[in-house]
């Protein structure tokens, strides 16, 4: 219990620089996780307003179960109706949810055409193979750049080598070694394919996921409004590693991104250091002046 | 005219083991069916606790120490088969919960039992059939015990597929023998339920009793006909599924296999074929429970039978054309979400008119809230939960943030494990005391339903935020942000175990006061054929045909 409490009053104190990243889970959490696409952001609404139907149907349907326990309680109502038939109300909670359901799927089947609706032509297409269990990214720019993502070791020596040993940043089982580099508010277009079995690329605050299947290529994308780290984890069980082959995609400046595509060509490790010096560095200056 | 038939000479019945193993009463198999569901029940229960157990804190707390145990390896190969082992205890808990408990409880247990009866038959049609249908349930489920203890991926025991066992992690992801066991535990447990499905198909089309038409049927019957088509239309559909995992494992075929030109893709469409109406299967038959108790306790006919009896006809029907929504995120095309989005919220109208004609049935009643109505109560109102977040996965656009996410999980335990399961423990104490003539403590029952009720909340509910906020499905260890709501829904889950060992003392204790029952404990409210028998029923009933007005 102890541990417990600590963790929640860490998960506070740390709330201030996770909300900066805008990009992981935190305790306690009881909502989706901030996003960082437009398309989150529709999800995100459209989630709360089928909350505005399902919380108050559902209460009704408590209140009534309630009422009709305690009004027609056989003490207090011992002869029973006979009444089993009524057109008018039958008719009534027939054609009510196909109203309301109608209210839910104007919004939904334009949530799903916008998913499926890049905004504009992607500039920069990146494929993803799901392996057991790591993730491989190719960059197909037009010098390819290709490297393979794994979960960054619990080791200390190997988390201090690799400079993020701030477990706040880079968190236990959501952290890789090289992370996915990407600019901020350009589309970017991700084919998904596996090499092994089924596999589930996924990234929350970006609201895509889309599974990994060997012999096809599946295709989604996004636009990344806020630079930051982001985390997600592999969405479909691909069997004893399952829970660890995270995700963690970097969204940087147009600028950074450019310099780090041209260094990673040649050194991946010393480009990744030199955009971390470059991004971890103002994010601890902005954690600071706030 | 009941007792006529007690004092009748056929009422004698083989002694000893013959009568079970022998057995061709509906009665005796139904009672074979319940033991067999509770000790699966046990079973799978056990399997959940040691998961959430697992879960209750972030790292690896017992499964390499299981793992050593039971498979005796150590170090670090512990820690792997630990972690295969768990994927094993997932796939486990679906298929026993699902094939052994569930069906076997609703369907063998309470359906063979009561349909018969109900619709004022002397047994099912084919009473040998219904002998082989229980009789190959226990191979079933020891060929899955077995299979737990066999190689599946290297260093690995167990099928860790998944109860949804996708290819190519069933097929090239585990080459040893535990995936083919396991298929052919699913097939056996197939061809029973095939087998049990003729059976009341044509016991309720033929021996119906004079005067009982198809639209005087109590409604449990009318849930376990539509239950039995589900079964007969969609488990065929799931046996060849499987039957082409077991031809791509063993004799080099490529169904499934993309570098032999097969799509892994197509099992998902065959498997969910059968896996959307096997879960109507599941609840069905509580629906048609949950009609009867309220009515009795209300001491009401049921409001709106017709409309009830053609929501689960829509439901059923409806439930075979919407299941790719299980499969928004494999890559089929935006049209084919659309249709599938559109058909999957259809479905909520006839299960809104359940609900409303459920409350409809209370409206104006004279309720005595005894145990029965307590549970099919409960069943209601979580059942409701369970529907409305069912509604908003069926938006393929939500469902993209939500899809293999403990929202998911929250979701279908909301309506399986707190709908089914309560629909379960409604139907047991609401004809326990017609099946053993004895009758239960009240105190019992309602402490038995208070704790699991506060217990599977408490594992459920917290679900839904780990969902949301991001936290995948079947996952051994989670990043340490999630602790917090998986130690509540820990808590929870062990909460609900104490809950099953109170349900089983109830049965102890019921047995051991022996407080007769008699033949219409529930009052006047309880108007079905099989109040007018005496508790225990006779060995054979209705040797003298009932007549409907």
């Amino acid at each position: 219990m102890r541990k417990i409490l600590a963790s929640a009053v860490a998960a506070t104190a740390s709330f201030a620089s996770a909300a900066a990243y805008a990009a992981q889970p935190v305790e306690w959490q009881t909502t989706f996780q901030p996003a960082a696409t437009g398309i989150m952001e529709q999800i995100t609404w459209f989630e709360r307003y089928t909350l505005w139907f399902i919380v108050p149907i559902t209460l009704f349907v408590l209140f009534l179960l309630a009422y009709c326990i305690w009004r027609f309680r056989a003490s207090a109502n011992p002869v029973p109706s006979r009444t089993s038939h009524n057109t008018l109300i039958e008719v009534v909670w027939t054609v009510g949810p196909v109203v309301i359901l109608l209210f839910l799927a104007i919004p939904s089947f334009q949530l799903l055409t916008a998913q499926y609706s890049p905004v504009e032509e992607p500039k920069l297409t990146i494929k993803a193979t799901g392996n057991q269990w790591n993730w491989d990214y190719e960059y197909q720019t037009e010098e390819p750049l290709s490297f393979n993502a794994a979960m960054l070791s619990e080791k200390p020596e190997e988390r201090k080598a690799a400079g993020k040993e701030d477990r706040g940043a880079y968190p236990r089982l959501l952290a890789v070694d090289n992370e996915v580099v990407v600019p901020v508010g350009q589309v970017v277009r991700v084919l998904v394919t596996a090499s092994d079995v089924i596999h589930a690329f996924a990234m929350p605050a970006f609201g895509i996921k889309v599974d990994a299947v060997p012999g096809r290529i599946n295709e989604t994308w996004f636009k990344a409004d806020k630079e930051g780290l982001y985390y997600g984890q592999c969405s479909e069980l691909c069997g004893k590693d399952h829970a660890y082959m995270p995700i963690a995609i970097r969204v940087v400046s147009d600028a950074q991104y450019t310099t780090w595509l041209a260094a990673a060509r040649t050194d991946l490790p010393g480009a990744n250091k030199a955009l971390m010096a470059e991004t971890d560095g103002a994010a601890k200056v902005a954690a600071a002046g706030n | 005219m009941a007792g006529a038939a007690a004092h009748d000479h056929h009422d004698h019945k083989p002694k000893g083991w013959v009568r079970w193993v022998y057995s061709t009463n509906h009665k005796d198999i139904g009672t074979l069916y319940l033991i067999f569901a509770i000790m699966a029940g046990c079973v799978g229960g056990f399997l959940s606790v040691m998961m959430r157990w697992e879960l209750a804190e972030p790292g690896i707390q017992i499964f390499h120490g299981l793992a050593s145990m039971v498979y005796g390896v150590e170090g670090d190969a512990a820690i792997d088969a630990g972690k295969s082992m768990f994927n094993a205890f997932t796939t486990a808990h679906g298929l026993v919960m699902i094939f052994f408990m569930v069906m076997p409880a609703l369907i063998g247990g309470f359906a063979n039992w009561m349909v018969p009866i109900m619709i004022g038959a002397p047994d099912m049609a084919f009473p040998r059939m219904n002998n082989i249908s229980f009789w190959l349930l226990p191979p079933a489920f020891i060929l899955l015990v077995i299979s737990a203890f066999m190689p599946s991926a290297p260093g690995a025991h167990g099928v860790g597929g998944g109860w949804t066992i996708y290819p190519p992690l069933s097929t090239s992801g585990q080459p040893g023998p535990a995936m083919d066991l396991a298929i052919l535990s699913l097939h056996i447990a197939g061809a029973s339920s095939i087998l049990g499905a003729i059976n009341f198909i044509t016991t309720i089309f033929n021996m119906r009793a004079p005067g009982m038409t198809l639209h005087k049927m109590p409604l449990f019957a009318w849930s376990v006909l539509i239950t039995a088509f589900l079964l007969l239309l969609s488990l065929p559909v799931l046996a060849g599924g499987i039957t082409m995992l077991l031809t791509d494992r063993n004799f080099g075929t490529a169904f499934f296999a993309p570098e032999g030109g097969g799509d892994p893709i197509l099992f998902q469409h065959l498997f969910w074929f059968f896996g959307h109406p096997e879960v109507y299967i599941l609840i069905l038959p509580g629906f048609g429970i949950v009609s009867h108790i309220v009515s009795t306790f209300s001491r009401k006919p049921i409001f709106g039978y017709l409309g009830m009896a053609y929501a689960m006809v829509a439901i059923g029907a409806v439930g075979f054309v919407v299941w790719a929504h299980h499969m928004y995120t494999t890559g089929i095309s935006l049209d084919t979400q659309r249709y599938f989005v559109f058909a999957t919220m259809v479905i909520a109208v006839p299960t809104g008119v359940k609900i409303f004609s459920w409350v409809a049935t209370m409206w104006g009643g004279s309720i005595s809230m005894k145990p029965p109505m307590l549970w099919a109560i409960g069943f209601i109102f979580l059942f409701t939960v369970g529907g409305v977040t069912g509604v908003q996965l069926a938006n393929a656009g939500l469902d993209r943030s939500l899809h293999d996410t403990y929202y998911v999980v929250a979701h279908f335990h909301y309506v399986l494990s707190l709908g089914a399961v309560f629909a379960i423990f409604a139907a047991w104490y609401y004809w326990f005391p017609k099946m053993t003539g004895y009758m239960y403590s009240s105190a019992i029952a309602n402490t038995h339903f208070w704790v699991t009720f506060v217990g599977v909340n408490l594992v459920f509910f917290p679900q839904h935020f780990l969902g949301l906020a991001g936290m995948p499905r079947r996952y051994i260890d989670y990043p340490d942000a999630y602790a917090g709501w998986n130690m509540v829904s820990s808590y929870g889950s062990y909460i609900s175990a104490v809950g099953v060992l109170i349900f089983l003392f109830g049965v102890f204790e019921a047995f051991s006061k022996k407080r007769v029952a008699g033949a219409s404990p529930w009052g006047e409210g309880a108007t079905t054929l099989e109040w007018q028998l005496p508790s225990p029923p006779p060995f054979h009933q209705w040797e003298q045909l009932p007549k409907i007005k």
